[in-house]
C-alpha cells in the first residue's frame, strides 16, 4: 500500500478578504511516510482538523502544496480530487457524518455508487466489514437509531469500502466513553497491521498515548509546535 | 465491455439513491407533485379542448360553401332575391349557385333561440320537422310528437317530428330544426324567390378570391363571406376563448409556478449537508447532478403524465365541464357531444419544455453551486 503524504509551506486563511480573516494552518512543512499511526494533537482551535481536510483533498490550501506519494494533489482538478477521496483517502468525521434516512448498510455502501462496483461483489464487502464491526445485527437499521460508538463504526466501514491505503479520523474519541475508545484503538492496530496510514486528530490522552500510535504531531495557532516519534521499544 | 457494465452499473445505482432520496423527502415531493400535476393539468386542458374545438369547426366547414354571398341593405342584413343568382351564375369558376333559408326563431317555452333551416336538397314534407337533440331534450318531444311555433302573424304551427338528430352531429344541430321550404316562408312570411342568402361552389380554391372580387364588382349591394375567412374567425374566437380563461387563471397559474420554483430550488441546510458528505465520500460534481437530475426528472415527468393524462380524460371522457361553458360560447341550449380526441404534437412538445425544463433549470442550478464547492465549506 501506499500513502506517503508530504506537506510544503501549507497555510489555510478562512474569512479572505474579510477584516475577520484568520490563518488556521499557517506553514506546516511535514513528511508523513506511508505506514503507521500518526496523531494530531492540540487544543481546539490549533488547526488540527483543518489539516486533516487539506490533506483528505476535502478542501485547497490557501497557500503551499500537498503531495502525496510525490505527486502534488492539492491543485489537481475536481475530479482526480474526487477520485481521490474515494479511493485513497477514507475519511471519519468527528460527527460522522452519515446520511440521515438511509440504513447502514446503504451509508456504507455510497462511496462506492461512483465507481459502479458489481452490486454483489459491493454488498459482500460491505456485509463483511460490519460483520468485521460487530454491525452485522445493524445492517437495515436506520443512522438515526444508532448509539454513538455504532455510528463510529458505521462511518469506518464508509470509510473503508473502497480499501482506501489512508485512513483519516476527525476525534475519533470525541463521542466515545472510555470502554468504546479502546475498542476504537483495537480497530486501528488491526488496520495499522494491514499496512494502511492512519492520520488521526486528537486531543484525547488515551489515543495520544496509545501504543499503537507511531508519532504524535503537536500543533498550536495553526503552526507546528512538537513532533514526537516513537519507537518499537518506547511503544 | 466492463467499463460499459460499470457504467450501466453505476447508473443503477444513481436511480436507486434518486428514488430513495424522494421517498425520504415524501412530504415535499408529494407537494410538488400535486402543484406540479395540477398546474399542467388546466393549461393542458385548455390546450386539448381549444385545439379539438378548432378541429371540429374544420371538420364542419369542410363541406361549407366556399363563398356565401348576403345582401345588404343600409349595412344591414336582407333577403336576396333570385335574379342576384342568375347573375352570379355567369362568372367563371363558378360551379353551382343555390338559394338557403334560414334564420332564428325565439321560443319562450323554454326561452331559447332555435336555428331553423331548410336542407338544400329537400327531403322534407310539409308540416313535418327534424329537430336537434338539445331541442328535443329541452322540449322534451321525441319522434312522432307534435312541435307548435308561433309564426310571424301570430298564428301557431305545428310540425310533427320525424327525426330527432343522432347525439353525435350534437355540436353543429343541436337546436337545429329542419323544415320544408313553404313552410318555412309561412312561418317567417318571406315571400317566393327571395332567400336568406346565396352559397357559391368553386371547386378550384385559387380562384375563390377572383370570383369573391367578380362577385362584388356584380352585385354591388351584397357582402361575400369566405370559408377560409369563417375558418380563420373559429380559430380566432377559440384562441380568444382560451385566452379569456388563462388570463384569470394566469394569476394562480403564475402562484403555482412560483410555489414550485421556490420549494425545488431552495436547497435546505439539510440538503446542502447531503451533498457535501457525497462529495466528501468522493462523489464527483456530475454524479450529484445526475442524482438530482434523476430526482427532478422523475417528479417533473411523472407530474407532466399525470397532468396531461388527467386533462385528457377531462376534455375527452367528460367533454371539459370545468371549461365547457366558456369554451363552447353563451348559449342556452348547449351542445351535449364529446369531441374528437384530438392532441397537436407540437403543442404537447411546447407544454413540455415549458413545464419541465424551467423545473429541472431551477432545480439543478442551486444543487450544482452547492456541489461544485469543496466539502469542507458545505459540511461547514
Amino acid at each position: 500500500m501506499t500513502g506517503h503524504v508530504e506537506l510544503r509551506g501549507v497555510r489555510k486563511a478562512f474569512n479572505e478578504g474579510r477584516p475577520n480573516r484568520f490563518w488556521a494552518v499557517n506553514g506546516i512543512d511535514l513528511a508523513l511516510p506511508a505506514g503507521g499511526v500518526t496523531v494530531l494533537s492540540g487544543p481546539s482551535g490549533s488547526g488540527k482538523t483543518t489539516l486533516l481536510t487539506l490533506i483528505g483533498c476535502l478542501g485547497r490550501p490557501t497557500e503551499g502544496r500537498v503531495h502525496l506519494d510525490g505527486t502534488e494533489i492539492s491543485g489537481l482538478p475536481e475530479p482526480f480530487r474526487a477520485a481521490l477521496r474515494r479511493q485513497t483517502f477514507g475519511f471519519v468525521f468527528q460527527r460522522f457524518n452519515l446520511v440521515q434516512g438511509l440504513s447502514v448498510f446503504d451509508n456504507v455502501m455510497l462511496p462506492a455508487y461512483p465507481i459502479g462496483t458489481p452490486y454483489r461483489s459491493l454488498r459482500d464487502r460491505a456485509l463483511d466489514l460490519l460483520q468485521g464491526f460487530g454491525l452485522g445485527h445493524r445492517v437495515d437499521a436506520r443512522i438515526e437509531s444508532l448509539s454513538g460508538g455504532e455510528a463510529q463504526r458505521t462511518a469506518l466501514a464508509r470509510a473503508l469500502i473502497n480499501d482506501p491505503p489512508v485512513l483519516i479520523a476527525d476525534e475519533p474519541t470525541a463521542n466515545l466513553d472510555s470502554e468504546l475508545s479502546l475498542a476504537f484503538l483495537e480497530i486501528v492496530s488491526g488496520l495499522r497491521r494491514e499496512g494502511r496510514t492512519l492520520l488521526l486528530s486528537s486531543h484525547d490522552p488515551l489515543v495520544r498515548d496509545a501504543a499503537v500510535v507511531d508519532r504524535v504531531v503537536e500543533l498550536r495557532d495553526g503552526r507546528l509546535v512538537g513532533d514526537q516519534r516513537r519507537s518499537e521499544d518506547s511503544r | 465491455m466492463n467499463d460499459f457494465r460499470g457504467m450501466l452499473e453505476r447508473q443503477r445505482y444513481m436511480v436507486d439513491y434518486a428514488v430513495s432520496s424522494m421517498a425520504r423527502r415524501k412530504g415535499r415531493n408529494t407537494g410538488l407533485f400535486i402543484v406540479y400535476g395540477a398546474m399542467v393539468f388546466l393549461l393542458a386542458s385548455v390546450l386539448f379542448y381549444t385545439s379539438a374545438l378548432q378541429h371540429e369547426a374544420g371538420v364542419l366547414l369542410a363541406e361549407a360553401p366556399e363563398i356565401v354571398v348576403q345582401r345588404m341593405v343600409a349595412g344591414r342584413h336582407d333577403l336576396i332575391p333570385t335574379d342576384h343568382a342568375e347573375a352570379l351564375r355567369g362568372i367563371r369558376g363558378v360551379r353551382e349557385v343555390r338559394g338557403r333559408l334560414w334564420g332564428y326563431h325565439y321560443d319562450p317555452v323554454v326561452r331559447a333561440n332555435y336555428t331553423l333551416l331548410v336542407p338544400p336538397e329537400g327531403g322534407i314534407a310539409p308540416g313535418t320537422a327534424v329537430i336537434g337533440p338539445a331541442l328535443a331534450r329541452a322540449r322534451g318531444a321525441g319522434m312522432g310528437d307534435a312541435l307548435g311555433l308561433r309564426g310571424h302573424d301570430g298564428n301557431v304551427f305545428s310540425f310533427r317530428i320525424v327525426t330527432v338528430l343522432p347525439q353525435e352531429s350534437a355540436l353543429a344541430s343541436a337546436d337545429l330544426l329542419l323544415v320544408a321550404e313553404t313552410d318555412f316562408r309561412e312561418l317567417f312570411g318571406i315571400p317566393t324567390g327571395r332567400y336568406t342568402d346565396l352559397t357559391l361552389r368553386v371547386p378550384n380554391p385559387r380562384e375563390v378570391q377572383t370570383v369573391a372580387t367578380k362577385v362584388l364588382e356584380a352585385l354591388p349591394d351584397s357582402r361575400v363571406i369566405l370559408r377560409e375567412e369563417m375558418l380563420r374567425t373559429y380559430d380566432a374566437v377559440f384562441d380568444w376563448r382560451s385566452t379569456l380563461i388563462l388570463l384569470p387563471l394566469s394569476g394562480a397559474l403564475f402562484a403555482f409556478a412560483i410555489l414550485a420554483w421556490e420549494r425545488a430550488s431552495g436547497l435546505s441546510a439539510d440538503e446542502r449537508r447531503e451533498i457535501g458528505i457525497l462529495k466528501a465520500v468522493g462523489w464527483e460534481t456530475g454524479d450529484v447532478l445526475r442524482v438530482k437530475l434523476w430526482e427532478s426528472g422523475l417528479l417533473s415527468l411523472s407530474a407532466f403524465v399525470f397532468g396531461t393524462t388527467a386533462a385528457y380524460w377531462h376534455v375527452f371522457g367528460l367533454s371539459a365541464p370545468l371549461l365547457a361553458p366558456v369554451m363552447q360560447g353563451w348559449s342556452v341550449l348547449y351542445p351535449d357531444f364529446a369531441l374528437t380526441p384530438m392532441v397537436d404534437g407540437s403543442q404537447m412538445l411546447a407544454l413540455f419544455f415549458l413545464t419541465v425544463f424551467p423545473y429541472l433549470a431551477a432545480t439543478l442550478i442551486p444543487v450544482w453551486r452547492a456541489a461544485v464547492t469543496d466539502p469542507d465549506e458545505v459540511m461547514r
